[in-house]
């Protein structure tokens, strides 16, 4: 109750309906899309020029300030990005309740991980050892 | 009021069977497609990062992996789908903002990403042969 007739807008808006998130999901997937947008033809640019080369200079390359900064953006905004698509798809399409939660849960450790071993990778690179 | 009773017979809303194939239904499909696409790929950017970072003998793997015709294969789809679902994205934001909406427009937007995502594939992977020397 409370959520009802009864509620004024107010109340039924602090609810943020039955998500409890409000627009959150909604909004940061757009602010993701829209930052993927440069960083994604910034990360084909790299990819492009790292083509073909030895390994101590895709080494070298990936660990120089300006590289790794734009990688680390790019693999920031892309791993969260990607976790909240997977969400949607997830909902849409997995009913049983507790499958459900497993897979939301799953895919929020995915996305961590590959975020986290990726920055790490690109620290690693960048700071030397 | 309702209690427990059977729920009626409601009709159903037309789903996508009913519906013979539209170009834009296609491609809404397939941006879900290729997200889900990059999504397993970046297992594909973590294995590339973390060799670098671990040396030379496992980057070496990494580049025997990525430069045999399986490896090429997956890289090349991979561009496709990056640069489909890129595209795909422009699209939903200008849609998002309430253009683009027209038979005709609606129409020329997908065909433009669908064009744009094959020809700008096959560009960078053209340049990428003829003056990197291609993945390897």
């Amino acid at each position: 109750m409370g959520l009802g007739k009864m509620s004024t807008p107010l109340a039924r808006v602090r609810g943020l309906g039955s998500a409890k998130s409000g627009t959150e999901h909604f909004w940061r997937q757009r602010l993701t899309a829209v930052a993927n947008i440069p960083l994604t033809i910034a990360f084909i640019i790299i990819l492009m020029s790292l083509m073909g080369r030895s390994y101590p200079a895709v080494k070298q390359i990936l660990g120089s300030p300006l590289i790794a900064i734009l990688m680390l953006l790019f693999i920031l905004s892309a791993t969260y990005h990607m976790r909240l698509g997977m969400q949607v798809i997830i909902e849409d399409y997995v009913h049983h309740e507790v499958a459900k939660l497993s897979l939301i849960m799953a895919n929020t450790f995915f996305a961590v991980a590959i975020g986290l071993a990726s920055a790490f990778a690109i620290l690693k690179l960048s700071f030397g050892v | 009021m309702a209690g427990t009773k059977t729920p009626v017979e409601r009709p159903l809303s037309p789903h996508l069977q009913i519906y013979s194939p539209m170009l834009t239904m296609m491609m809404s499909i397939v941006h879900r497609v290729t997200g889900g696409a990059l999504y397993v790929g970046t297992l594909l950017l973590v294995w590339w990062l973390v060799a670098a970072a671990a040396g030379p003998a496992a980057y070496a793997d990494f580049e025997w992996f990525i430069g045999s015709i399986i490896g090429r294969l997956i890289l090349f789809g991979y561009t496709w789908a990056l640069i489909h679902h890129m595209l795909g994205g422009i699209r939903h934001l200008i849609w998002d903002n309430g253009y683009g909406f027209g038979p005709e427009e609606r129409e020329w937007l997908v065909r433009a990403g669908l064009i744009g995502s094959i020809v700008l594939t096959v560009l960078l992977w053209v340049v990428g042969y003829l003056v990197m020397g291609g993945p390897r």
